[in-house]
């Protein structure tokens, strides 16, 4: 059902943590759908030092918050904030098409983290440019 | 991956074929191949294969062989059970009582009925999953036409009281039917004096092949047929008998009901010694399902802040094989309908395990998953943020 690229970032997880004083933390999920994804970034002169995740979730979302946070290490947010679901499951080699969601979850993980360091330094957050009404288009299980 | 070995913890899911079974459908393949509604000596001894698996399948419900019919399997019948009731005694009435921890096969069948026009009530069950005999009483109206409540859960194992569920339904003169598929081999079952009007069982679940099963349905009952076509099964159910998977469903229910108490003490043992190795290991554990009603090889516990498909990787990773009430696993975004229907909160019903013990299963196995499963639960929890090293609460944390 996985790719052997998801089951071996599922196995071997990158930055499992959080980063104490993290500069931005992002939020997002709800233990009511079976998956909470946490993303913690250290940011040095615009740029993405850190980035470390704490998941409950699937297998999908374990892997999709440790491929994310590898894609925007060493980013600067204009960079990092341009990594999408889709660049995030390309990079897990796909997921299953119930799982898309996973990567929805990441993608909107990284940019709640960085808008928090931007409203944290007095900056006016980003804009979604597609928002996502919610990450779980399907089904019951709303916010 | 590289797994060493095979721990085979899903018989709720399935079982292996028992060699006696395999040896006992061999000939019906290639060389005793003749339909059973022919004339000549193959296709005779066709018919009396059928014949004598069908006395088998009686005599293990306490049945007459002439109230047994053979089908494809759990499904069929369920589908065959209501859906014929349903239609048959439409002028008498339209509503049928069910229980909310039905399997689909139930469920989505009563769900179908609603849409031609029946109602439908959906028992609710208690914290362990028993439907109430009084719920039941008074759910009953003067256009109830079937009742269909589970003899044990699929997921949870809880044991349904069906011998009292059957007499009110008698009293009632309502016909009252069973899904067995569970039951079969690990509790013994009396028709008659248990009530039972109609009863589900398929063989694949204890030691037989799959796509095959059977409906007990009692002299007198008014049924439609669900299968049209040739005579079949006395008129009741079209289409050439799978000759091999009724000779393998015979000589498995044969095996599975000769001795239930001592198969029973077996698994119990060894299922008791894993439940409590995980309750005492793992904190931030609890048993799902009845503690004692329960089926003897059924596990079912929930661990907080840890998502069950996950569980399910890592198990499999070592070769445990395993199933979860996780919304991950089904394709669907909820979690199981049946621990929601016990009450237990959906976050919790995502950490759910279900282990089913068998006749494969050694004291080896406990060991192996006893442990496995305490550090595979342990590495989860690390990397949840829910898990605050189970100094709070936990789960709703927002």
């Amino acid at each position: 059902m996985y790719s052997e690229k998801v089951m071996e970032h599922f196995r071997n997880p990158r930055n499992v943590g959080e980063i104490e004083n993290a500069d931005g933390i992002g939020e997002v999920g709800n233990p009511v759908c079976g998956d909470i994804m946490n993303i913690y970034l250290k940011i040095e002169k615009n740029v993405i030092t850190d980035a470390k995740f704490k998941t409950f979730g699937c297998g999908a979302a374990i892997a999709s918050s440790s491929m994310a946070t590898e894609l925007v290490k060493g980013k600067t947010l204009e960079e990092a904030w341009e990594v999408s679901n889709k660049a995030v499951a390309e990079a897990l080699e796909g997921l299953p098409p119930i799982k898309m969601h996973c990567s929805v979850l990441a993608e909107e993980g990284i940019h709640k983290a960085i808008n928090d360091y931007r409203k944290k330094q007095g900056l006016e957050p980003w804009v979604e440019k597609n928002p996502h009404s919610h990450e779980h288009d399907e089904g019951t299980c709303q916010q | 991956m590289g797994a060493q070995r095979t721990v085979y913890m899903d018989h709720s899911a399935t079982t292996y074929v028992r060699k006696e079974v395999v040896e006992a459908m061999a000939p019906y393949h290639a060389e005793n191949f003749g339909n059973p509604s022919s004339i000549y000596r193959i296709a005779r001894e066709s018919r009396r294969a059928i014949d004598s698996a069908r006395a088998e399948v009686a005599k293990a419900l306490g049945a007459d062989p002439d109230e047994i019919y053979f089908t494809s399997g759990g499904s069929e019948s369920d589908n065959w059970a209501i859906k014929g009731v349903a239609f048959a005694n439409r002028k008498k009435g339209n509503h049928i009582i069910t229980s909310a921890i039905e399997h689909h096969a139930v469920l989505h069948t009563c769900e179908y009925l609603e849409k031609e026009g029946f109602t439908v009530t959906y028992l609710p069950v208690d914290q362990y999953g028993l439907v109430s005999p009084a719920d039941l009483e008074k759910a009953i109206t003067d256009k109830t036409i079937l009742i269909s409540v589970m003899y044990a859960n699929n997921e949870i194992g809880t044991i349904e009281p069906i011998a009292e569920l059957g007499a009110i339904a008698r009293m009632h003169k309502v016909p009252f039917h069973t899904d067995a598929v569970q039951a079969i081999g690990n509790i013994p079952i009396d028709v008659k004096a248990q009530n039972i009007d109609l009863l589900s069982l398929s063989a694949h679940k204890f030691y037989g092949p799959k796509g095959v099963g059977a409906l007990y349905v009692r002299k007198g009952m008014k049924i439609d047929n669900l299968i049209h076509g040739g005579g079949q099964e006395r008129r009741h159910r079209a289409g050439t008998e799978n000759i091999a998977g009724i000779v393998g469903l015979g000589k498995a229910i044969a095996l599975a009901t000769a001795d239930i108490e001592g198969h029973n003490r077996r698994i119990r043992a060894l299922r008791d010694r894993l439940l409590t190795g995980i309750l005492k290991t793992i904190p931030h554990a609890r048993l799902n399902g009845h503690p004692e009603k329960r089926l003897p090889g059924n596990i079912n516990v929930s661990f907080e802040f840890v998502e069950g498909e996950s569980i399910l990787l890592w198990l499999d990773d070592e070769g445990i094989c395993a199933s979860t009430g996780s919304a991950c696993t089904s394709g669907s975004l909820e979690p199981s309908h049946v621990l929601l229907a016990t009450g237990l909160p959906v976050e919790i019903s995502h950490g759910s395990l279900r282990l089913t013990l068998g006749s494969v299963n050694t004291d080896a196995d406990v060991d192996f998953v006893l442990e496995v499963l305490p550090k595979v639960v342990s590495r989860l929890r690390e990397m949840s943020p829910l898990y605050k090293g189970g100094k709070e609460g936990g789960c709703n944390v927002q």
